[in-house]
Formats: C-alpha cells, structure tokens, sequence
C-alpha cells in the first residue's frame, strides 16, 4: 500500500521526502477512518462526579457506576423490581428478607462474588469520610445481616419495610478485596472499581468520557457491545449536533427545541416513555400566613386560603393540563393526577388529572370566603426540569384567570433548595421521581417526624393523620401483592384532599441512529447493554401503557400519532 | 528585580486573602450544599449528620479559619461532589485548558499579527478593508453562536471534524496532551478557533493602529530616506516598537482566555477548568469553586509578572527596579 502511494508520488523528486509525504498522508487518512463496529457511543447530559458507588446518590453517578458495578436486584423499564444477582427473595417474617443469591457470579478480576462482599457493600455506605451522603439511606432499615450459606443471604430490619427491594436496588456490590481501604482515586483510576456489571472501566477521562469495555463472563450474557464511551456533553445543542453529525451514536435527554427534527430525520430514531418524575405544586397548609400570599391591597389575609380544601380544588381545577402539556411542554408531558406515573407502583389509573374548568373553579374560591381572588407568589427552580420556568409561568396566567393574581419568582436550583427547605416559599414547584407511590408519599405529604425521617420533602408541611395511617400501612407490608393496593389507596386518598397539585409526569426522550434501538426506561436511566441493533422499519418508540388508560389525555394521543 | 518580585508576591497574597474570603463568603449565602447533593429521600436526622461531617454546621468565620488554616498547610480541601482533593481535580483538568486557550492565542498571534500588519501598510487596499470588516465581526459575534455555527457547518454539514470533547492524548512528562496525535488535533480545531476568534480581531485593529501610527514617526521616514529597504523597516523599525502593547494585551488576554474559556469548553464540551467551574457552582462545591479561583488568580500574577519582564527584553529602556513596582 505504502509502496503503491510511493509510485504515485513519483513526481516528488527525493525519496525521502516522498516517505515522508506518504507517512504525512497516512496520519490524516487513520484520523478520518470512523469508529470501528459494534462500538457504542452514548452523549450523556450530566456528568459523573465519582466513581466510588456510595459517595454520592446522583442520577448521573449511578447511570456510569451501574455499568460496571450490579446492584441486588434491577429495576425493569417499568420502575419495578426484577432479580438481578438476588434471584428470588422470601419472607419468613415480616421483619426477615432471606435472598437467594444467584451462584458463579464472578467479579471483573475473576474472583466469585460472596455475601461477604455483599454483607461489606451495605456496610460501606455507613464509613465514607467526607461523603455528603445518600445511600445511609437505602440501608438505614437493616438491622442485622446474616450469612446463612453461601448463597443465602439474610436481611432484617427493625420494623417491616415493604419497599427494601426499591431502595437496595441502587447500592451496588463492590469487591470487597478492592475496595476495601480504597479512596476515591482509587475507584476514579479503576484499581477500586471491581464489579460484577456488564462492563469493565477502561478509561476515566473527569469531564470528557468514561470508556467501557465488555465483561465477557457476564451473568446475564456478554453485552452486544464490545466497547462503550459515555461521552459527557451536557449542552444541549452540543449534544443533538453530536448526534447528527455522527460523532455519537445516541443521545439521552434530548432538548424540546430538537425534538420535531428529528422526529422527521430518516437516519435517526426515538425511543420516549412517560418519565417517574411528577412535577407538582407544594401549598403552604402550616402557616397562617405564608409568604408571598396576601389580599388583593396587599395586607396579609386573616388566615391561610390553603388550609381550605375548596382553594385547593379551586387552583387545580383553574389549571389547563393539557395546554400546559401541549404547548409549553411540547408534547413532553402527560397531565397528571397521581402522585406517581402510570407505570410506577401505587398509581391509581382510576384517578384523572382534574379537568379544566375556570368558572367551577371561580365558584369554588367564592364559597371558600374568596371571591376576589387574593395574590401569592409561586416559586419555581429556573434550571432543573424540562421548561420548568415556562411551566410556572403559564401556571400563573390560568391562576390569574380565576382571580388569584400570581408572581413568579424562579431561580437557580442551587439558591432554590436552600431556601424551599427553610420553608421560605407559600408555593413552590418540585419535580419527584419515585419507585413507588407509599415512598414519594413519605417523603411529600406525610406529616414531617425527623426521628423516622418522614416528611423531608413535604415543604407545605401538610398533615393528616388519616394519610399517615394509610402511608405507614403501605410502607410496612412486605408481600408486594398487598401493598400494591395500600399504596394506591393513600395515593387516591392524597388526591381526593389536594395535599399538593399534581400537574404533570414528564416525558423523557432518547435519539439514537436509525439503525440502533433502546427500551425507554420510566426511571430516566440510560444504559448501553440496553441498545440493540434494529431492523429498518422506522417508528417511534412509545411505550404508552398508561397513556392508554388515560384516553381523555392529549399527550396520549399525540404520542400514539407519533407511532 | 529580586526586591521588586518579592513585592509583587506580597501583593497579590494579600488578593488571595481578600478573594478567599470574598468567595467563600458569597458561596455561603447562596445556600447549604448538602440540600443538593443529599439523597432526595434521606431523612432529617442524615441530612443533620452529613452537614456536621462536612463542617457546614459551623459558624462561617470559624469554617473560614479552618479553611485558612488548612491552607496555609497546602490543604485545599476535598471536593463536596468528587471525593477527590479539590486542588487535584483542577490540576487534572488545567492542561486541557491551558492547551486550548495556547492553541488559540497562538492562532490569534500567528493570524492577527501578519494580517494587521498587512492592513496597517496598505490601509486603502480592497484587502486591508476586508480584514477589517472581517475583525468587526470577529468582535461582534457572540462566542457561543459562533460555536454552533462551527459545529453546524463542519460537523453536522460537511462531516470535516468532530463537534465535542477532546481527542486522544498522548503524556508528555506526565501532562496528558491532545495536540501531538491527529485525532487529538482535530478535536481541537474548531473550539481553539471559536476562542481565538475575538483575540484574532482584537490583535487585527491593534496591530493596524500601531503599524499606521509608526509608519509616520521620524525614525522611520528617516530609515526610509537612508535607504533602508522597505522589508527591513517594517521587520525592525515598524514591528519591534508597536510591539510593547501587543505583548502587554496578549499577556493580559491569555490570562483572560484561560479564566474564561468557559463558554467555548461548554459548547464543545471540552473537558477544561471552566466546565468543572461550571458544574462546582451548581453544586455549591465551595473547595473546588475556591481552589479554581485561587489558582487563577495565581495565573494572573504570573502571567503579569512574564509580560513585566518581557518588557525589558523589547525595550531597553524599560528597567525593572524595586523602587519602581
């Protein structure tokens, strides 16, 4: 080859010069060559701060780390806990979980993975220096773990905890052996990062990529994919232009503004799912008078409107979904009436999104001693979830409509959630992802106990003992089959009494070349072993359970014609 | 010269100082970073915990102490977000910054120079007025749509290069480095050019201004007249006197160029300074956002310090002494 471009460049009179010319030559032509096959190269939108699994319980932490590391159990692209290394899990009691581990596990340096290392990766979490926490968490309901024989495992707790499996679903099993007196820099360089997962880490690049390369004695059967990059390309035009431009094979979050193209580009596919997260409004029900809300003059009214279920029916119903959902959101939502989407544990498809009606809603505030209206102020994050300033800002236009004049004030979320947790908002927007509707009800709604940790979230600081109860008896049952229908009891019951105003779960979108094709998971996560070559028929993922049984949602439609 | 250093150096400690306390100061008033990187789901008594095992709970002019004096023991702190030293995480990303702001400076240079230069001796020609509508909009375009415009044309149209991060790296003395390999190369093309395109217009009209200005001194209308040859006039007489404010600027901009590459490194996500800058603000990473601004403030001094001696170099007049500072 060298020696054919050697002739061809007779012309040049030294021959030297003329090697020199076809190495010159050579260089340029193995930059251009593209990536080889069965290569993988994903743009993520956020960036992995760590690759120790239990420093940090981040989103976009856990979508790199659970490449190469496993958890117990996985959470199937519904939200609902599969086996994983656990294959099957009993109750002998309602305070004992007995695990069956799955056996010839083996970790990337060959070694079997043991309880051992299962009994030190729950530990781990308790003794990180320095680590702003997270994963207590997930592990604070063990109270004693034991060993039974080699595959068998024991986990108790101290009070019966239905949703173990949810919560241990994101601490992933280290090797003991590596990890044991590991810093950070040691799982960031790879002599830590020991899993049993899908991939191995070849290459941590802080800010760039993460190269994976496939572990071939995986449990679950070695991935299509020989060698992955998690590219980070957290702007989004940056990461559509990647994506078009070939240099990435699929994008994950893809920005609204981007979406109609490549809906219509032949080379490129969608894959959507109605996303676990819930954008919901919080109302002050503590307070007499809570901040921002006055009478139209501005004088603090004489007590506080949202203790009045009426108000609270009055704003939701004052609320055009479906517009919201159409036009500000383009599409990328479904109008919601559950505390959890459609296809999350505990939700209650028999619950609609209230329906749009200004004059019931105006008749409402009148007989709850309103018939002017009052005025508030509605706090949102300007950074966090999909068009969330827009969101609050026509939210306010429909508020204003039946008579409550309403300001926006939005703002960073690293100023918001300081100030939301101060209580310093009367009603403040908050966007939440859950596994299960009895856990986000804890954490929103259920009157705030800091010794159980109840309530961290419920910023209205709302209480109702009869919720309490329900709550509590969806948490402590243990056979999934009972608790099913408990969860979904106090979410209708939350609902009935407008603890906080649902609008809407969000859509979450991934592109991908034509020629590629991915499950849409509802928990937003994005993972390279779930990339499959397709077929050339082009349609548009949607996976639209949910969206079927929500017939009167124009999301649904919209969804359905994009198939 | 000795004297005049060492006083410099008390200088810009003392802005150290005042930074440190500034910037830690107004991280604190934004909010508790715990409330962000916490596990939505973690429950009072955890929240409580980590902000005490962090040292958030306390007063802040006792965490301010604390921090000083670790400090002074070259202790930056540990990154909130990374569980990493905050100091490591930037020197891990300073090279990526430092080579493209380089790679820019010297496109602005090894373009600029000529090309203002060319306009300053033939102020009327079609090109010289080319060049200088092109410097205009060199200065007018946003940085940020400049880059997807790059990205548009030759990544997404044209195929030519790729539109983010950075190439392969090969190490170099134990500085990962992308600009020796072709790949490396080709990633960055397109971000050094968006960054360099502003200094480019910039270096453009001053060269212009400074080429026009000395073409009418008496020095070289009498080199002229001795017979000097023209080339020789523009090389020495012309070039090496308009040479001092472009050296000053240059300095200045580099300093500026390395600091605030962050738009360019965002867009083409390259993995620099600026983008862990970015991110550190997000989560209230008060070690790295501290560290990043200590270290440039740092750069500044140093880079002040290069061009203050260069100045002897280009002028011998100019005498560096410790009266003087």
């Amino acid at each position: 080859m060298s020696a054919a471009l050697e002739k061809i460049l007779v012309f040049v009179p030294d021959r030297h010069v003329r090697r020199l010319c076809v190495a010159v030559l050579f260089w340029f032509v193995s930059a251009l060559v593209p990536a080889t096959a069965a290569e993988l190269r994903i743009g993520l939108s956020a960036d992995v701060t760590t690759l120790d699994p239990h420093f940090v319980a981040a989103q976009p932490n856990l979508t790199v780390q659970m490449h190469i590391f496993d958890a117990l159990v996985r959470i199937d692209e519904r939200g609902r806990v599969v086996p994983g290394i656990v294959t099957s899990w009993t109750n002998p009691d309602p305070l004992t979980w007995e695990l069956k581990l799955r056996p010839g596990v083996k970790f990337h340096d060959g070694s079997e993975l043991t309880p051992e290392d299962i009994v030190f990766s729950l530990e781990r979490p308790l003794g990180i220096k320095g680590s702003p926490g997270g994963f207590t968490t997930y592990v604070r309901m063990i109270s004693a773990k034991q060993i039974v024989d080699r595959h068998t495992l024991r986990l108790k707790t101290s009070a019966p905890y239905g949703p173990l499996l949810e919560d241990l679903a994101h601490v992933l099993i280290v090797s003991r052996r590596a990890a044991q007196n590991a810093a950070g820099e040691d799982f960031d360089s790879g002599k830590a990062a020991v899993g049993t997962g899908p991939f191995k880490l070849a290459r941590f690049a802080r800010g760039d990529r993460v190269s994976l390369t496939r572990n071939d004695g995986y449990w679950g059967g070695a991935s299509a994919w020989h060698a992955v990059t998690l590219r980070m390309v957290p702007n989004d035009p940056t990461r559509t232009a990647a994506l078009l431009s070939g240099e990435l094979d699929a994008i994950e979050n893809v920005p609204t503004a981007d979406l109609a193209r490549l809906k219509k580009s032949q080379a490129h596919r969608l894959a959507q799912t109605t996303s676990w997260r819930t954008i919901l409004l919080h109302l002050d029900q503590h307070r007499t008078v809570p901040p921002g809300v006055t009478d139209k003059s501005g004088k603090p009214l004489a007590s506080n409107p949202f203790k009045d279920v009426r108000v609270r029916q009055a704003l939701s119903k004052a609320l055009n979904r479906h517009a919201i959902a159409d036009r500000v959101m383009e599409g990328l939502a479904l109008p919601a009436g559950n505390v959890v989407s459609p296809s999350v544990l505990g939700h209650d498809p028999d619950l609609r999104p209230d329906t749009y009606d200004p004059e019931g809603a105006k008749k409402l505030l009148a007989e709850a001693g309103y018939p002017n209206g009052f005025v508030m102020t509605l706090a949102t994050p300007n950074n966090r979830y999909i068009n969330d300033e827009q969101v609050a800002q026509a939210c306010a236009q429909m508020f204003s409509r039946i008579g409550i004049t309403t300001k926006v004030d939005a703002m960073p979320l690293a100023a918001y959630l300081g100030k939301a947790r101060n209580q310093e908002f009367g009603v403040a927007l908050l966007g939440w992802g859950s596994l299960a509707a009895d856990l986000a009800l804890r954490s929103l709604v259920a009157t705030p106990t800091p010794e159980k940790g109840w309530g961290t979230w419920n910023w209205a600081r709302y209480s109702n003992p009869g919720l309490d109860k329900l709550v509590e008896r969806s948490l402590t049952t243990v056979d999934v089959k009972k608790r099913e229908p408990f969860a979904r009891e106090a979410s209708a019951y939350a609902a009935r009494d407008v603890a906080f105003v649902p609008l809407h779960y969000q859509v979450v979108t991934w592109a991908m070349r034509r020629s590629l094709d991915y499950t849409a998971r509802t928990d937003e996560f994005t993972f390279a072993f779930d990339f499959r070559t397709a077929g050339e028929n082009r349609e548009t993922q949607t996976r639209a359970e949910g969206v079927a049984k929500d017939p009167g949602s124009a999301v649904g439609d919209k969804a359905n014609r994009a198939r | 010269m000795l004297l005049y250093i060492l006083r410099r150096l008390a200088q810009s400690s003392l802005v150290l100082l005042v930074m440190s306390a500034l910037v830690f100061a107004g991280v604190y008033a934004i909010g508790n970073p715990v409330d962000i990187l916490i596990n939505p789901q973690a429950d009072q008594a955890e929240i409580a915990r980590t902000t005490a095992a962090l040292g958030l709970d306390k007063p802040l002019p006792l965490q301010y102490w604390t921090f000083l004096h670790n400090a002074l023991t070259g202790e930056l702190g540990r990154s909130f977000a990374s569980n990493v030293p905050a100091i490591d995480l930037i020197l891990q990303r300073m090279p990526a910054t430092v080579e493209l702001a380089l790679s820019a400076m010297v496109l602005a240079i090894v373009l600029g120079i000529p090309l203002g230069l060319w306009a300053g001796l033939r102020p009327d020609s079609i090109s010289a007025r080319t060049i200088m509508a092109g410097s205009i909009l060199g200065f007018s375009l946003p940085t940020f749509w400049v880059g997807l415009m790059l990205i548009m044309v030759f990544s997404v149209w044209l195929g030519w290069l790729p539109p983010t991060g950075r190439g392969e790296t090969v190490n170099v003395l134990g500085i990962e480095m992308s600009f020796l390999t072709p790949d490396g190369l080709r990633h960055l093309l397109m971000p050094a050019l968006n960054l360099a395109l502003f200094k480019l217009a910039l270096l453009i009209r001053l060269t212009r201004a400074g080429t026009r200005e000395a073409m009418v001194q008496d020095y070289v209308r009498f080199a002229r007249a001795k017979g000097v040859s023209e080339r020789r006039i523009v090389r020495i007489h012309v070039l090496k006197n308009i040479l001092i404010p472009i050296v000053t600027v240059i300095g200045l901009e580099f300093g500026s160029l390395i600091a605030f590459a962050i738009v360019t490194e965002t867009i083409f996500a390259w993995p620099g300074m600026g983008k862990l800058l970015i991110d550190s603000i997000n989560v209230l990473d008060r070690p790295v956002i501290v560290a990043y601004l200590l270290v440039i403030v740092v750069m500044f001094v140093l880079i002040n310090l290069v061009v203050d001696v260069l100045y002897t170099a280009l002028d011998p007049r100019v005498r560096i002494q410790g009266a003087r500072a």
